[in-house]
């Protein structure tokens, strides 16, 4: 019976201090038998570090929130081979249901195989599906390859759902010598990981995913466009492609087969836009990443003019899977118009945030309260916003709509790349749409009139209603440009852009007429708008507000209420967060 | 002729290796930049106008890629880079009050490097590590679940640290 220790080192989880405990343990474990490794990332973030014991290759406990302190404890555990001392740091059940609950195929390997091991990754299976398809006699053509992925169902996972076999097949058809496969991996969403954790967990599984895609469009050149954000992504992908290139798997002739395909990485330089695939094509020429116009679609002419295809991460760490299994499997999951599996982040007020992947057809009621396990502290539930910057809020009332591309946009959001991020009701959803119009406003690149000027105007109005300068008028207003610049705008970013704006006004509506016509922040979220007042009766005049208050906006005699000057306050809440008596309110 | 602005005297010789690799392969200007950040720490003018002359581009050019990505800096930074995510769940989460608690610690506001010369401070996109929001990042460090008082915390203890030091 042997013992190995493994550490789960994401970047939540190094975050969290997954690196100081596994120091802690490598000291430990140093003159001992049993072993020490590492893994990618499990997708509990809020259990971090995790550490999972396995006995002769089995699970047998998982280990969590565990600091560096315990150690010894594990270390000590592992070499008498009695774990009860531990059940302590064990994980619950309930915590456990997290996992089981999802059905994982892009996340097969992620959080248990060796990430920076070849060999760990081939014992989970990685590149049997090249091998299947570049099998000598018996192998698949390119054009079989396109039509698993068509009878598979699979679209594309970065958000706009379009039918993979579909750009494959058109790159393939056009005609040009020199064509390119490009990884989209710019993961730029506000609340979107998944991108970032399969690469730092499983990077074999897209390496396998795009040497597939290639052959099957006729690619000899495979470019990653990583964004620089991702420091740990980057080094493991390419620790993963030099492993890959030394075992055949990548380069010259692979396995034999006479099919070659040479891998880049490029590391993005943050841009927001550059999630574009035609703005990433610019990038990756070395210019100011601004979206083209369509047509030309990159099937035809992409990156240095040739036929090129880009997908994201998360729709080519399915492709092997499907190669595998075939494409009916995948089908059979899902829903009539949107197949097989996706990922969320889960994040924001939530009791259990980190990854999950279900399949297509759960509600989203399931994700939240089911996985998620309901709302941070108990609190009512207000919205979950999906799809970033491009989508949209939806309310309690709609939690019973099924995760599928056309369901969710009928409420106005839309499927995204992943991030699902929940808020309760001290989300205030006008400071919420003027944080992603701050972003978008922002991170537009400047070339079509629509997006430069007409983001920064509703950022205008947005900020003004914040500050308890709203008009009427303004919703209308609103309403107007966010129709022009879906219309206008040139590319994804611009059209998108309304979105949350849109969402906001039909669901929370009641919101902004309050900041409009009463000067009020139902959710006493923007400052602005707040005012504290000392309650008379409970006030015992122990002088310590005015004290903390940084603008003397407090007076009153010792032992005697005192009274907040509302001209002078500035709304920090230090008032209210150092006294004792409970006795300042806001409203 | 030159402008003023790129008579600096920034030690061109250092971008010799990184313009052989790079200099005459297309698309690699972006490249090419972030390596020279990596060299100064920032871009020099002079480096953006050693860059252009040898890839036989513009300043006008180079420049016009720099100043499009939030990566590039023209200014130096402190000896710590604090990078604070304001993506939508470190935002929920109370990103902001962290954010004021840091400028408030450091007399400075975003975008501004402390008297010191120690910390430089920049509210960024988001890092990716939504589940331990809000986060920041000093260097390559990650720090998660942060409070105002936990953020300054860090910040004390790296000043300790340095001061410690010398």
């Amino acid at each position: 019976m042997s013992f190995r220790v493994v550490v789960g080192q994401g970047s939540c989880g190094i975050a969290a201090g997954a690196n100081k405990v596994y120091d802690a343990l490598a000291e430990q474990l140093a003159d001992s038998a049993v072993g020490l490794g590492i893994a990618g990332c499990i997708g509990m973030c809020w259990l971090e570090p995790i550490v999972d014991l396995y006995e002769d290759d089995t699970l047998t406990m998982r280990l969590v929130r565990v600091g560096k302190a315990d150690a010894k404890a594990i270390a000590d555990a592992c070499k008498n081979g009695d774990l009860s001392a531990l059940s302590a740091l064990a994980i619950t059940e309930e915590d456990a249901a997290f996992l089981t609950e999802q059905t994982r195929i892009v996340l097969r390997n992620c959080g248990i195989i060796d990430p920076e091991s070849l060999e760990s990754a081939l014992q989970a299976g990685a590149y049997t599906a090249l091998k299947k398809v570049l099998a000598e006699g018996d192998g698949m053509s390119p054009e079989a390859v396109i039509a698993c992925i068509k009878e598979s169902g699979l679209a594309g996972r970065g958000g706009a759902g379009f039918p993979t076999w579909f750009k494959w097949n058109a790159a393939r058809q056009s005609p040009g010598e020199e064509k390119y496969l490009i990884c989209n991996a710019d993961e730029g969403d506000p609340g979107a990981f998944m991108d970032r954790a399969v690469i730092e967990s499983d990077p074999h599984a897209l390496i396998e995913g795009m040497l597939i895609g290639a052959y099957a469009i006729g690619a000899k050149e495979a470019v990653v466009y990583v964004r620089a954000e991702y420091p740990l992504a980057i080094k493991r992908l390419l620790n993963a492609i030099a492993q890959a290139k030394a075992a055949g798997l990548v380069g010259e002739n692979i396995l034999g087969s006479g099919f070659s395909c040479d891998f880049r990485v490029k590391a993005g330089a943050g841009a927001f836009v550059c999630g574009e695939e035609t703005a990433l094509i610019e990038s990756l020429e070395g210019k100011r990443g601004m979206p083209r116009l369509k047509p030309p679609f990159p099937a035809a002419a992409g990156y240095w003019q040739q036929p090129s295809n880009i997908n994201n991460v998360e729709t080519f760490a399915n492709v092997a899977w499907i190669i595998n299994n075939g494409g009916a499997a995948f089908a059979a999951m899902g829903t009539e118009r949107s197949k097989g599996t996706k990922v969320f982040a889960l994040t924001g007020k939530i009791k259990r945030g980190g990854l999950v992947e279900i399949p297509m057809g759960r509600t989203l009621r399931d994700v939240i309260f089911g996985i998620g396990g309901g709302i941070r502290d108990d609190k009512a539930f207000q919205a979950v916003q999906m799809g970033g910057p491009s989508g949209g809020c939806i309310p309690a009332d709609l939690l019973d709509t099924v995760i599928d591309y056309q369901a969710l946009a009928a409420t106005g959001a839309i499927m995204g790349s992943g991030g699902m991020v929940v808020m309760d009701d001290s989300t205030c959803m006008v400071a919420m749409a003027k944080f992603f119009l701050d972003f978008t406003a922002d991170e537009s690149c400047g070339k079509c009139v629509h997006c430069r000027i007409g983001t920064k105007r509703m950022q205008e109005i947005l900020s003004r209603m914040t500050e308890g300068k709203g008009k009427e008028g303004d919703i209308e207003l609103l309403e107007e440009l966010c129709v022009a610049i879906k219309d206008g705008a040139l590319c994804g970013l611009g059209q998108t852009a309304p979105n949350p704006v849109l969402t906001a006004i039909r669901y929370f509506r009641p919101q902004f007429e309050a900041h409009i016509t009463e000067k009020r922040c139902p959710a006493h979220a923007c400052t602005a708008l707040l005012q504290y007042r000392i309650d008379a009766d409970a006030c015992k005049g122990c002088t310590l507000c005015a004290k903390k208050c940084p603008v003397q906006a407090i007076t009153g005699d010792v032992k005697k209420p005192h009274i907040i000057d509302q001209a002078r306050c500035i709304r920090c809440g230090q008032c209210k967060a150092g006294c004792k008596f409970n006795a300042i309110t806001v409203a | 002729m030159q402008c003023e602005c790129a008579k600096q005297s920034s030690d061109l010789s250092l971008m010799k290796d990184v313009l052989e690799t790079y200099g005459a392969v297309p698309g690699s200007l972006i490249t090419i930049l972030q390596q020279a950040q990596a060299i100064y720490g920032y871009l020099p003018m002079d480096v953006i106008y050693h860059i252009a002359e040898q890839t036989g581009s513009t300043p006008a050019k180079v420049l016009g890629v720099a100043t499009f990505y939030t990566q590039f800096r023209f200014q130096p930074v402190g000896k710590y880079l604090i990078m604070l995510c304001n993506g939508t769940a470190c935002h929920v989460n109370g990103s902001e009050r962290v954010a004021q608690a840091i400028c408030e610690y450091l007399e400075i506001s975003n975008g501004g490097t402390s008297a010191d010369g120690l910390f430089s401070f920049s509210i960024v996109a988001c890092l990716g590590c939504c589940s331990l929001s809000p986060v920041m990042m000093i260097n390559e460090e990650t720090y998660g679940s942060l409070t105002p008082e936990k953020a300054v915390a860090v910040l004390k203890e790296i000043r300790e640290k340095e001061a410690a030091v010398q």
